[in-house]
């Protein structure tokens, strides 16, 4: 038996698609068509048509140092706010599940960060840990210029980083903390039972069977800090100092945009696609498939 | 010596109260068992002990030392779970050998341990699998082994055998007996099945919605039930209960006129007092037709159940059954039984509290010979 609906009255159907394929096509698939052309294509400078140039962009870009300095840093960024936006929501999690004092109202509020835009986080970090101004300026009334992410690369990135993970904490949360309400309580209990601590029943029990959620929020922190992290980066350190927070997602912007380098940009942004659906491939491959025990 | 006392324990979530005050004593090495129907406290009562639960009032003492503000590990209990839980992410091996590893433990000692319990309880074929990859039989057994591993000095039974098939159950719960024969552990059975408590038990501990009913061995609980619940809980195929009011010293009427017989020196009562009339389906008596004091009974349908035959019938309105020997002739259309004056048991039927013999409780043995 035929067990998908069908429907007689095609038009029908067909209409009540139609915004679904048009927003997808508009939002999607065009502007993805766009890069595609423009990344093969390069205007000429005084104007016209574009001209077929084949690889030669990407040839560009790949010999380019700035450009391998942005990958270097979307690397080293994508791994310290996923590893820092992992473990303090495993952490939290953790204490909420316990059921400690108060564990409603936190369990609440640790998802509230995932629901502010990431420009507006950025704004709120770049406040807080601005060097004159912030909560680190006490430390710089001791230690002048010992915080100042408007002159220090490093600081800059840990203020892009702090910002970001701040946020995806929050999306992590909520995923650990899901998994480790399905951990059936008669465990943790046999464990207890069996003289395990609570620091033990976390490392023993209660992390090892949140493995398969560990591996999915992993390849979605990697795959949110490479491609959402546009609005931070652009209201906190506008890619500075000296290119020391210049995210490719953040160089496809200030080459297209600030740059007017169309055709560079359009070539970076195919890169990154790729790499994304290289995750998300990754994602799909191992996570639908991951270690089911039970 | 691990005795364990219970006094006075009281539980409430919130505004709930599930139990209410306990007392109970189990004895060193003994084999106690919690039986009541589903909802009446049993686990909370044995999760209590584990320290697996907080005692909202009362105190409780294992091995004369009171263990209210203990953790669970350091009470010296072991416990089964109902669903056995398992940890799903380590081996048969690992499994049972993980509180030897908490401990510290070495390598050496611990798999020696390992594999002198996975003997014990018959798994050493399978200590490299994972629990997914077991019977629901070889899951209890990993249960059990854990359990044991710890050498505890209680050992606490959640329903262990109720996921099992019933064949399975009854070869479980043999090994269950055997083992405390070997161990000698003080043990908490919980269980909502009657007949699992009759064969484990050395002493029955009857609840109902958070109160104990009745403590006593199973034969004592069985012949000499201390309140309506325990008689109508206790035995299958179940007491019959039959509804009726004190007419004379010997004699009692059910609503539609039907006299039973009553032994005046048996019970104390008084005329007009409601009772409710027990006799267990095997104590009725078939005799000949227009025999004296026979009732003639409607057969309503039989289920024949191998050695025996359950008649069900109607007496004075209630439904009423009888066993029968399959050997025994037909019933066929009409029945004549008679109810044995010292079978019958007798209930107030406000308080539900079995009414007393005058002199003194004719002994066990007694009750069971008749
Ligand atoms: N966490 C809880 N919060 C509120 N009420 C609870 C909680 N746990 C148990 N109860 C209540 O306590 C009562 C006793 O529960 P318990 O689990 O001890 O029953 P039980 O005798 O073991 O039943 P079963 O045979 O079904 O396992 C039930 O009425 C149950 O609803
Ligand atoms: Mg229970």
């Amino acid at each position: 038996m035929d067990r998908r609906a069908s429907f007689d009255n095609l038009w029908l159907a067909g209409a009540l698609v139609a915004p679904q394929i048009l927003l997808v096509v508009v939002f999607f698939y065009w502007p993805t068509l766009q890069a595609l052309y423009w990344a093969f294509s390069t205007q000429p400078p005084f104007g016209g048509t574009n001209q077929w140039v084949g690889w030669q962009n990407f040839q560009q870009i790949f010999t380019d140092a700035v450009y391998w300095n942005s990958v270097r840093v979307s690397i080293i960024f994508a791994t310290l706010s996923t590893a820092l936006s992992i473990s303090m929501a495993l952490l939290l999690a953790l204490m909420i599940d316990r059921q400690l004092a108060g564990h409603k109202a936190y369990r609440f509020v640790y998802f509230w960060p995932y629901a502010i835009a990431a420009p507006a986080v950025g704004l709120a970090f770049r406040f807080i840990f601005a060097p004159d101004a912030g909560f680190v300026s006490a430390i710089n009334q001791l230690a002048p210029n010992l915080w100042n992410p408007a002159l220090k690369g490093w600081d800059a990135m840990i203020l892009i980083v702090i910002a970001n993970s701040w946020k995806m904490m929050a999306y992590n949360f909520i995923f650990f903390l899901a998994a480790l309400q399905s951990i059936p309580r008669g465990l943790i209990e046999a464990a207890a039972m069996d003289g395990s601590g609570v620091l033990r029943r976390a490392r023993d029990i209660q992390i090892p069977l949140l493995a398969p959620t560990l591996f999915f929020l992993l390849v979605i922190n990697i795959t949110e800090s490479f491609v959402d992290s546009f609005g931070i980066v652009d209201i906190t350190t506008g890619g500075g100092p000296a290119r020391a927070t210049d995210l490719m997602v953040f160089k496809i912007y200030s080459d297209g945009f600030k740059g007017l380098d169309y055709s560079m940009a359009a070539a970076q942004s195919i890169v990154l696609m790729l790499l994304v659906i290289g995750l998300t491939f990754v994602q799909f491959r191992y996570v639908e498939k991951r270690v089911h025990y039970a | 010596m691990a005795e364990i006392a219970i006094r006075n324990v009281e539980k409430t979530y919130g505004k709930t109260a599930v139990l209410h005050g306990i007392t109970l004593d189990i004895a060193d090495g003994e084999f106690l068992v919690i039986l009541g129907p589903s909802g009446c406290g049993k686990s909370t009562l044995l999760r209590m002990i584990a320290g697996l639960e907080a005692i909202t009032r009362g105190e409780i003492a294992i091995a004369g030392r009171v263990v209210n503000a203990l953790e669970p590990r350091e009470r010296g209990c072991a416990m089964v779970f109902q669903n056995y839980a398992l940890y799903p992410h380590m081996t048969v091996a690992e499994n049972i050998g993980y509180a030897l590893k908490v401990a510290g433990l070495p390598k050496a000692e611990r798999e020696r341990r390992v594999a002198e319990i996975a003997r014990i309880v018959g798994l050493e074929a399978f200590l490299a699998r994972r629990p997914s990859e077991l019977s629901g039989g070889q899951r209890q057994r990993v249960a059990m082994g854990r359990a044991m591993i710890r050498e505890p000095k209680v050992f606490l039974f959640d329903e262990p055998l109720s996921n099992l098939d019933a064949k399975l159950r009854v070869q479980m719960r043999l090994e269950i007996r055997r083992l405390h024969q070997r161990l000698q552990a003080t043990s908490v059975f919980v269980t909502h099945d009657q007949i699992e408590a009759m064969s484990l038990a050395d002493r029955i501990v009857v609840m109902n919605q958070g109160r104990i009913e009745q403590a006593g061995p199973p034969r004592l609980l069985y012949t000499e039930p201390a309140t309506r619940f325990v008689a109508s809980f206790l035995g299958a195929p179940a007491m019959n209960l039959l509804p009726a009011t004190i007419v004379a010293k010997d004699r009692a009427r059910m609503a539609d006129g039907t006299e039973i017989a009553l032994d005046p020196g048996r019970f104390v009562v008084e005329i007009g007092q409601a009772v409710e009339i027990g006799i267990r389906p095997e104590d009725v008596l078939i005799v000949w037709p227009g025999s004296e004091g026979a009732h003639a009974l409607e057969v309503e349908f039989t289920e024949d159940m191998g050695s025996s035959r359950l008649i069900h019938t109607r007496l004075g309105g209630m439904g009423f059954t009888v066993l029968q020997a399959a050997a025994q002739i037909e019933a066929e259309g009409t029945l004549a039984i008679n109810l044995p004056e010292d079978a019958l048991h007798l209930f107030d039927a406000a308080t539900g509290l079995r009414l007393r013999r005058t002199g003194a409780t004719v002994g066990v043995l007694a009750s069971a010979a008749a």
